[in-house]
């Protein structure tokens, strides 16, 4: 029996990617639902241009006996949708909507949400690593994290009144590797990186490639729950603009949202408070529950991501290489200087 | 009303939790008169030794204490006080009035002043002239001196600054750098350990040389340098890096956030404490918290309240070894004589402290006074043979709270009798 799938994001790189991979089965039926047309190649996906906030969406759903739906449609900035108030209408509105038509549908026995570290939030009081079973030390109140939260929220919602679907959420760690677009990448990527003075912030990164991986196991497996995907080591931030070869302004934490907005004004990057919050005390996700149930192992690991994405773009103003001259006529002063050598 | 048995507490039988030998710390606080009574070994070194008849509450004179203190169940802070300041050598008798035990501290610090200064035998005018000739021949000499361990080799140097550079090197889980640990924190912390505290380490076989263990350990000192000296001294020891828990304070302070997280502490909470027992980690907690830290001077080496005894809870669950250790010395690194609540409170922090030089000498006053330390490290207390679900058992987890407790206030009386002044 061919099983329908349907996608929803497909316009954006992550999505794109998942859809195809996951046409590429011959018994497996995509459709693909974005509002803008997909920039990326979908293979053997079908497109479908609709909103998931109108109740067509409904009419693809039962006309095209989907049986499973992929929840992909988030958008982490407002920039990317035109402004916050845009963005919540996308994330939350954009879900209820989906999930209110999907719920109805007869042929429906599968979900699978792509949700986001950010539901943890991000303190001083945070555990190294949080588990699923961990609820955030301060709930996140703005932007992303507090529309991850909302969005989990009527996704057991609706598994509380379809218990006969198989409901699986992806908490997937921040996106790193060649050509990925998000906030920590454009912020990584500036010539000059602000960093919150005194604070060295963890970060776990995540594959585009492990988290395709990842979607695609529960998709084709019934692996009910919320779990974590990320790879399992981490890399602190200072290493990681170390690694980028920038050159790095301390900005004292009670400036922090003033340098933000500014930032913002100047279309350089784009940060929320609980995304400045990450970055400066940083968080972790245990991944030992979706290992354990699926047997999921990343292929990058957090460092080896930030190094494809260190290689794939522009070396910065002290990057090692330009250092190394600097280095070397230090180690020729020296062992001139001293006969130890 | 009139049927109600009232029960004064501490005031007959045995009140509040303790072993079935001892009554609890806050019993016998409560029933002042029965401190006399009670059980505490004499430290065997006082037997025969011309010792301050003081330094034993059993004998010492009570003057203050009424005929009917059996009755009353008034706590009597000025015993307790007594007890500890008569524990402590460097007072002598006169240790009833709590501003002499400052003055006997400036008069031991100036003492060792003198020392130093006699020490110092005329200016070496040559070596100048040979520093201006040879700054980096000078640097490394003065590094020689402070007793900063100098790296093997420049080339050794070079490679390590150039990993740094490129962001090359790995962290844990919590943040840990291992590298930078080992190659900047400790050497810089050694001559702090070595020369300026001469720190003393008894009863290092005690440390485990593989699987995780707890050390649990008293906490003073106006600033937490006792847990950045235990890691220096256990990883000489040993060669283990000791991963200490500290309050979330740490955590949203800039820089101590950075630093700590650099050198191998994580946030005090029972998922962090879990994660590294089971990762056979040796793991260090400071139960008293800023109880004990911020601590008045006259109150030095009482131990405050254990926490919860989340600590135990933790190593039971594990079910690792937990390892009593007592400090002495970090009590008069930082003399605090007042916390200025109201500062403290404007500036969001436990206590503001107020120290013979601080904030009075500005930055030099957060030179720490060279008091010597002494570190035990106690024997073992085993956790693996509790009954199963001990760790939810707060009556055990209680027990083995006050067991350790005891143990570290114990060994603190019993070092303080042993140490011939603060600052030698």
């Amino acid at each position: 029996m061919t099983r329908v799938v349907l996608v929803t994001g497909v316009s954006r790189d992550l999505g794109a990617r998942f859809a195809r991979s996951l046409a590429a089965d011959a018994d497996v039926d995509v459709i693909g639902v974005d509002v803008t047309p997909p920039r990326f190649d979908l293979g053997r996906a079908r497109f479908v241009r609709a909103d998931i906030r109108n109740p067509v969406i409904a009419k693809v759903i039962t006309a095209s006996a989907v049986d499973t739906v992929v929840h992909m449609a988030m958008v982490a900035t407002p920039g990317g949708a035109g402004g916050r108030s845009s963005m919540k209408e996308m994330n939350v509105i954009g879900t209820m909507q989906l999930l209110a038509a999907v719920q109805k549908a007869p042929s429906f026995r599968k979900l699978v949400v792509q949700s986001s570290v950010s539901v943890y939030g991000a303190s001083p009081r945070d555990p190294a690593k949080f588990t699923e079973d961990m609820s955030p030390r301060v709930q996140p109140r703005t932007g992303f994290g507090k529309d991850s939260v909302e969005i989990e929220t009527y996704v057991r919602g609706l598994a509380r009144r379809r218990p006969d679907v198989v409901v699986t959420t992806l908490r997937l760690a921040t996106l790193m590797g060649a050509g990925v677009e998000s906030t920590t990448t454009r912020y990584l990527a500036l010539p000059v990186v602000p960093r919150v003075l005194g604070f060295d912030a963890r970060l776990q990164f995540l594959h585009p490639s492990d988290a395709v991986a990842a979607l695609l196991l529960v998709t084709r497996r019934d692996v009910p729950g919320t779990f974590n995907v990320a790879a399992d080591d981490m890399v602190v931030l200072s290493q990681a603009v170390r690694q980028m070869g920038r050159p790095e302004i301390g900005v004292p934490q009670s400036l922090a949202p003033l340098v933000a907005a500014t930032f913002r004004q100047a279309r350089l990057s784009d940060f929320s408070a609980d995304q400045i919050d990450a970055l400066t005390y940083g968080r972790g996700m245990d991944t030992a529950r979706f290992s354990e149930a699926t047997g999921f192992v990343p292929t990058y690991s957090s460092r080896a991501a930030l190094a494809e994405f260190v290689a794939s773009s522009s070396p910065g103003l002290l990057s090692p290489e330009r250092l190394e001259g600097a280095l070397h006529s230090v180690e020729s002063l020296l062992t001139v200087r001293t006969p130890r050598g | 009303m009139a049927d109600a048995e009232i029960i004064q507490l501490g005031s007959a039988g045995r009140a509040g939790r303790g072993s079935r030998s001892t009554p609890s710390a806050a019993a016998r606080g409560l029933a002042p008169a029965r401190r006399t009574e009670r059980a505490r070994p004499v430290p065997p070194t006082l037997a025969g030794d011309d010792a301050d008849p003081t330094l034993d509450p059993a004998s010492a004179p009570l003057p203050d204490a009424s005929p009917d203190t059996d009755a009353t169940a008034e706590p009597d802070p000025d015993v307790g006080l007594r007890a500890t300041d008569g524990a402590d050598p460097e007072e002598g008798t006169d240790a009833d009035e709590v501003p002499l035990t400052l003055g006997g501290l400036v008069g031991d610090l100036t003492g060792l002043l003198g020392q130093a200064l006699r020490g110092l035998t005329g200016v070496p005018v040559e070596d100048l002239r040979a520093a201006a000739a040879n700054p980096w021949d000078a640097l490394l000499r003065l590094m020689e001196a402070l007793g900063i361990e100098q790296p093997d080799s420049w080339e050794e140097t070079l490679a390590f600054a150039r990993s740094r550079i490129a962001g090359d090197y790995a962290v844990d889980d919590f943040g840990f750098d291992p590298e930078f640990t080992e190659r900047v924190f400790l050497p810089l912390l050694r001559p702090l350990v070595r020369s300026w505290f001469r720190v003393e380490v008894r009863g290092a076989e005690n440390l485990p040389a593989d699987g995780s263990a707890l050390l649990v350990s008293n906490h003073a000192g106006t600033m937490p340098l006792d847990g950045m000296v235990l890691h220096a001294v256990v990883h000489d020891e040993i060669g283990r890096h000791v991963r200490m828990l500290g309050a979330d304070l740490i955590f949203s302070t800039p820089f101590s956030h950075d630093l700590a997280r650099r050198t191998g502490t994580t946030l005090a909470c029972q998922e962090d404490a879990e994660r590294l027992l089971a990762s056979d980690q040796l793991v260090a907690v400071f139960p008293e918290g800023f109880k004990g830290l911020g601590k008045a001077y006259a109150d030095r080496y009482k131990l405050q309240r254990f926490g919860r005894g989340g600590f135990v809870s933790a190593a039971v669950r594990a079910q690792v070894p937990i390892i009593p250790v007592s400090i002495v010395g970090s009590e008069e690194i930082y003399p605090l004589l007042a916390t200025a609540p109201t500062l403290a409170r404007a500036m969001g922090v436990p206590y503001f402290p107020v120290t013979p030089l601080f904030p009075w000498l500005g930055v030099l006053g957060l030179v720490p006074l060279p008091s010597k330390w002494i570190i035990q490290i106690g024997e073992a207390i085993a956790t693996d043979e509790l009954p199963a679900g001990a760790a939810e058992d707060p009556m055990v987890v209680f027990n083995v709270t006050d067991q350790v407790r005891e143990t570290i206030q114990q060994t603190l009386y019993r070092l303080l009798t042993e140490r011939r002044s603060v600052f030698f």
